[in-house]
């Protein structure tokens, strides 16, 4: 069943200027009402299909809630165990250089439970693209502390919200890693506003042609809501991530490459 | 009636209720329904007006919109000419 504003359906004269990105499929998603993640994963598809690199990308996936766009997106993709997929890409991209690679993986992947491997990738200058999308708390398993859980912040773990005598502070990866020889290109985005999702794809662009040139190892980090994560309703998502996350986690580019155009 | 120089096609049961493509419309034409779609979710409704920005399907989770705007017509392009 669909419907439009005219019973009739969209006039003649009229042209399509929006249609759902091919490489993302047709079937539905089981994520969350309100969820950011499928807008970030959106403009990387639409980015993969404007590069013309459909059949040339491979995606290493992370364990969360995204995971399950490995059934969705229209590209070659591999499972990694919980925040090994550096790592995983790392042998990728070396075997397959020509291949785009980069992996999707959540704070809770990446920042948690996979710091190490995101670190010594960086480091090492991997020429894959590393793509975090970060909601400031493990998703999937119902909304527990993660590593960027910012401070106050009530999760299931830090039920009278994150505290830092007791539970430390948030790690700002992307700031972290900027500071690495080896890193080329490290940005921030996020998808809590149409205009933040747009500005989200050109870091996307940036990323991933930093992987063409072979400039060396490039990291998006992207806010997205998660309301069930943050016990708050899906259309209260955005002002919680404007008020709350976004002070400790700007939006903007880090660190860019000279010889970078795009 | 106000003429709309865009359009959405909205698939109404792909649609999780989640509100978010309401407030960013920027001429507020669209509205949630107040019945349920075939999952029990609340969903738009599209009034006369739209601008074809593509905001809304820039901020829906789940795909649900597909946007259309009107070609200049011929004799508005001379007038302008
Ligand atoms: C080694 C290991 N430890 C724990 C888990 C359980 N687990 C599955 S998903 C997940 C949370 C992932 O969080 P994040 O990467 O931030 O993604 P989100 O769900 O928030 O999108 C955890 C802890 C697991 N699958 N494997
Ligand atoms: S738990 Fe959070 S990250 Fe996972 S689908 Fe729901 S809103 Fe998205
Ligand atoms: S295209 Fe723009 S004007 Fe039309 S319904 Fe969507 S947000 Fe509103
Ligand atoms: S943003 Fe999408 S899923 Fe949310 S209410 Fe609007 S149409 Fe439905």
């Amino acid at each position: 069943m669909a419907t439009t504003g005219e019973a009739s359906g969209p006039a003649a004269e009229m042209r399509k200027v929006f249609t759902r990105s091919p490489l993302l499929g047709s079937d539905t998603h089981s994520l969350c009402p309100g969820c950011g993640e499928p807008n970030a994963i959106r403009v990387l598809m639409e980015t993969i299909e404007e590069m013309g690199e459909r059949g040339n990308t491979v995606c290493v996936l992370g364990i969360g809630c995204y995971t399950a766009f490995g059934a969705l997106m229209q590209i070659d993709c591999q499972q990694a165990m919980h925040g090994r997929a550096p790592a995983q890409a790392t042998g990728v991209k070396r075997v397959l250089p020509d291949r785009l690679v980069f992996t999707l993986q959540g704070d809770g992947d990446m920042v948690t439970e996979g710091l190490q491997e995101i670190v010594h990738a960086a480091a090492r200058g991997e020429r894959f693209t590393a793509i975090c999308l970060n909601n400031a708390a493990f998703g999937e398993t119902g909304g527990h502390m993660t590593a960027t859980t910012v401070l106050g912040q009530r999760t299931k773990s830090t039920l009278g919200g994150r505290d830092a005598g007791r539970h430390g502070h948030p790690i700002k990866l992307p700031e972290m890693l900027a500071g690495l020889d080896g890193v080329a290109y490290v940005a921030r985005g996020t998808v809590h506003t149409p205009v933040g999702v747009k500005k989200t794809k050109k870091l996307f662009r940036a990323a991933l042609e930093t992987q063409r040139l072979g400039l060396g190892f490039s990291l998006v980090e992207v806010v997205t809501m998660c309301p069930t994560g943050w016990f708050v309703s899906a259309a209260e998502g955005p002002r919680f991530q404007e008020e709350k996350l976004l002070p400790v986690f700007p939006v903007g580019e880090l660190k860019r490459p000279r010889d970078l155009r795009v | 009636m106000a003429k709309s120089v865009g359009t959405v096609v909205i698939e109404v049961d792909a649609c999780k209720g989640c509100e978010l493509c309401i407030p960013v419309c920027p001429p507020g034409v669209l509205s949630m329904s107040p019945s349920v779609n075939a999952i029990g979710f609340r969903y738009p409704i599209l009034r006369d007006g739209c601008t074809g920005c593509e905001l809304c399907a820039e901020i829906c989770p789940d795909y649900c919109f597909e946007v259309f705007r009107a070609a200049p017509s011929r004799a508005s392009a001379e007038v302008t000419a």
